[in-house]
């Protein structure tokens, strides 16, 4: 920033105003409907949330248009701690961070795989890809018919397996497991398709040169491709930790965070308290929001703090 | 371009016209939420009522079900329409504390309706002033394949006779030898298990103490509420597995195909178990039986409702609409039509249906009392945090301890002592 004032205040003094006027204001015309929605649609909104969680409000403007809420000050935060449906969707929001990981290993495998040169591997790309194209709730509904209870391919195995067949679903110790491997399915798609692009930028003479350095296997993999592959894997951190984060459309439609509420995630929570047909409570929906902005804020500026790093180096 | 210009010349006086001839009309709006069979009984309701008020235009505005409970939140504000569904006890309260609904005591009182509707003044009434027309209701009880029974060389209940708890349990027991599940229910949207739970509490205790525990007023450890879980604990067993992720339709599907002999359900029910391949010859229906001996029978008949907004342009009209829809006359075609049952004591009911009849004769005699369903007598929240109790009871009946203390503190955080 230090730098670009800098040549601003010189170009000033080459060019006199009109120039200086030009060059300061052109960025952030062509800025502003950008920021201009920015402000309306995301900013305004976090700010309405945050002030919003501080009331005790049902949703409803009486017959007159007036607000019916009630300020109730850190009330919906003391509450929180000790709700124990909040405490399990919490731990739930941690198993989906830590297990959507494995998205980037396997997209990482699947992308080496399909990353050659045969007949038809248009074809398989495009089949490994398929799961990412179909709408979550399409995935929601796959795999809820597959560990269906009696009739489920899933179930069905488990009973010729043991004998006593598993409803995942109706599980309490295991249903988060099961949603989360019906959101691996596309993820790993997702972060396939990244690596894939990213293996096509990987320079040929630097693996050349590895390769008459005697690299091979593991090794190649490790010090020659995945350093090359960084920008990828970035990106694809990005995507998988949000994606695990907002996970709320599969929960909704496999188990609507049953059974008895050990499958909900705070963004599932969060619209059952404040949405759903049981909540109308807009304030204690606010403040479960306001803690996953707050959970995301911490990836969010680590990702952001890391990219300035980056542009900063350059 | 002449013939354009004619064409849209007429075009806008057509459309003058038509403005003009609504404005010689009076209008009532009415916003609801109705599935295609109950919606044409609706329009075949307007019609009749068109026809005997030639004057007034009905228009109705029909939301998708689900659509329907957050559009109604704000429409009540914002663009009020003069009627509006919505649901008995606990479920308009939110409705009427914020000013939305309106008091229809009047209609009430010039009407008869206080006598004609008596056995849903309750519901409809909130600090002394009704603020809802009941006009339709639907019995819960206990639907049994007869298919089943004979598979299990079980005798069926007869006719007329109630089942006794001890019996039903011993028949529980025969059925689980012969792999059949005595109760089935599939509880993934979670209200089933309600209804199961509701008829316990009402059949230990009574219908006070089920109204006083859905209203917050009675711990969940006190010892007739362990009472009510001391009886779900000996059912538990019977109760098909893996419920908590079946649907209540999927769970049809194994009652109509003799998997399981019983199913606690609502009479809305009946049409999915017939489109199973049920008849009247193997359906059964009973209520559910008694447990403590003495306890007035008490059953369950959530109503549905239509509601005057405050915000109305037309109320007088749409107060002659209200009484319409409370008359005899229109609950008793509307139900004919829907096969459900009519809340005026004065209609009639489709003697060829065996469950209507049934039903109809079960809900007149319940001497107990009548409950809404858990999730209309209880508020909402707690409705919610109860059905979870519930379920994972049926799931995990070894966390009696840890689930009686999670609602009680839910009971004492909802409703401070």
């Amino acid at each position: 920033m230090a730098n670009a004032s800098d040549t601003v205040a010189a170009a000033t003094a080459l060019h006199g105003k009109r120039r200086w006027n030009q060059r300061n204001l052109a960025p952030w015309l062509f800025m502003a409907p950008g920021l201009f929605m920015f402000t309306v649609y995301v900013m305004w909104p976090i700010v309405q949330s945050i002030s919003l969680s501080f009331y005790d409000w049902n949703g409803l403007y009486n017959r007159d248009g007036e607000f019916t809420g009630t300020f109730i000050g850190l009330q919906n935060y003391r509450e929180l701690g000790n709700d124990p449906a909040f405490e399990v969707s919490l731990w739930n929001n941690l198993k989906w961070l830590v297990l959507y990981m494995l998205a980037l290993p396997i997209g990482l495998f699947l992308a080496i795989f399909l990353n050659q040169t045969v007949r038809g591997i248009r074809l398989y790309k495009s089949l490994f890809f398929f799961p990412f194209v179909i709408s979550q709730v399409v995935v929601g509904l796959i795999f809820a018919w597959f560990y269906a209870p009696n009739f489920g391919l899933f179930y069905l195995l488990t009973e010729w397996i043991t004998g006593d067949g598993t409803a995942i679903l109706a599980d309490p110790d295991l249903v988060t497991y099961g949603i989360i491997a019906a959101g691996l399915w596309p993820q790993i798609a997702y972060v396939m398709i990244l690596y894939l692009t990213g293996l096509n930028n990987v320079a040929p003479d630097q693996i050349e040169a590895a390769r008459l350095d005697g690299a091979k296997g593991w090794k190649m993999l490790w010090y020659v491709v995945l350093p090359q592959l960084r920008p990828a894997t970035f990106i694809a951190v990005i995507v998988t930790v949000i994606g695990a984060l907002r996970s709320f459309d599969l929960v909704s439609i496999m188990t609507s965070g049953g059974p008895f509420g050990s499958s909900r995630v705070l963004s599932y929570y969060m619209y059952e308290m404040a949405l759903g047909e049981i909540g109308l409570r807009m304030g204690y929906g606010a403040a479960i929001a306001v803690v996953l902005f707050a959970i995301m804020m911490v990836f969010i500026s680590g990702f952001i703090w890391k990219m300035w790093r980056d542009e900063k180096e350059r | 371009m002449v013939h354009k210009k004619a064409g849209a010349l007429a075009v806008l006086a057509a459309l003058l016209m038509s403005g003009s001839a609504y404005a010689q009309q009076r209008v009532v709006t009415w916003n609801a939420d109705y599935d295609p069979i109950p919606l044409a009984a609706t329009e075949a309701l307007i019609a009749d009522f068109e026809a005997a008020n030639p004057e007034i235009d009905v228009q109705l505005t029909n939301f998708d079900h689900e659509g329907y409970k957050n559009a109604i939140r704000n429409f009540l504000t914002a663009d009020p329409p003069d009627l509006a569904n919505w649901y008995a006890a606990n479920r308009m309260r939110p409705f009427v504390e914020a000013g939305l609904f309106a008091d229809i005591s009047d209609v009430w009182a010039n009407n008869g309706l206080n006598e004609a509707l008596a056995s849903s003044v309750l519901s409809s009434t909130i600090d002394g002033k009704q603020y809802a027309i009941p006009y339709t209701y639907y019995q819960w009880g206990i639907y049994y394949n007869r298919d089943a029974y004979a598979a299990a060389g079980v005798e069926p209940p007869a006719a007329d006779a109630t089942v006794d708890w001890a019996t039903f349990l011993a028949n529980c027991e025969k059925f689980k030898a012969a792999g059949i599940d005595c109760v089935t229910t599939g509880s993934v949207a979670k209200w089933p298990v309600a209804g199961i739970f509701d008829y316990l509490s009402l059949r230990t205790n009574g219908y006070q103490f089920h109204a006083d525990l859905a209203a917050g007023k009675i711990s969940w450890t006190s010892p007739e509420a362990r009472a009510v879980f001391a009886e779900f604990a000996k059912l538990q067993p019977f109760v098909t597995e893996n419920h908590a992720a079946i649907d209540w339709q999927d769970a049809a599907a194994i009652f109509t195909q003799g998997k399981a002999a019983h199913y606690v359900m609502g009479n809305f029910a009946v049409g999915v178990f017939k489109e199973g391949g049920m008849t009247n010859d193997n359906l059964g229906f009973m209520v559910f039986p008694e447990i403590t001996p003495g306890v007035a029978r008490a059953e369950e008949a959530p109503t549905d409702t239509v509601h005057l907004t405050s915000g109305a342009k037309n109320p007088e009209d749409a107060k002659l609409l209200l009484a319409y829809i409370a008359s005899a006359e229109a609950q008793s075609k509307w139900n004919a039509a829907v096969g459900q049952l009519p809340t005026n004591a004065g209609s009639t009911v489709d003697a060829a249906d065996p469950f209507l009849s049934e039903g109809f004769a079960a809900l007149s005699t319940a001497t107990g009392g009548i409950a809404q369903f858990w999730d209309r007598d209880a508020d909402a929240e707690y409705a919610s945090i109860g059905m979870d109790g519930f379920q994972q009871f049926l799931v995990q009946p070894e966390e009696l301890e840890a689930i009686l203390e999670r609602l009680e503190q839910a009971r004492l955080r909802l409703f401070p002592q």
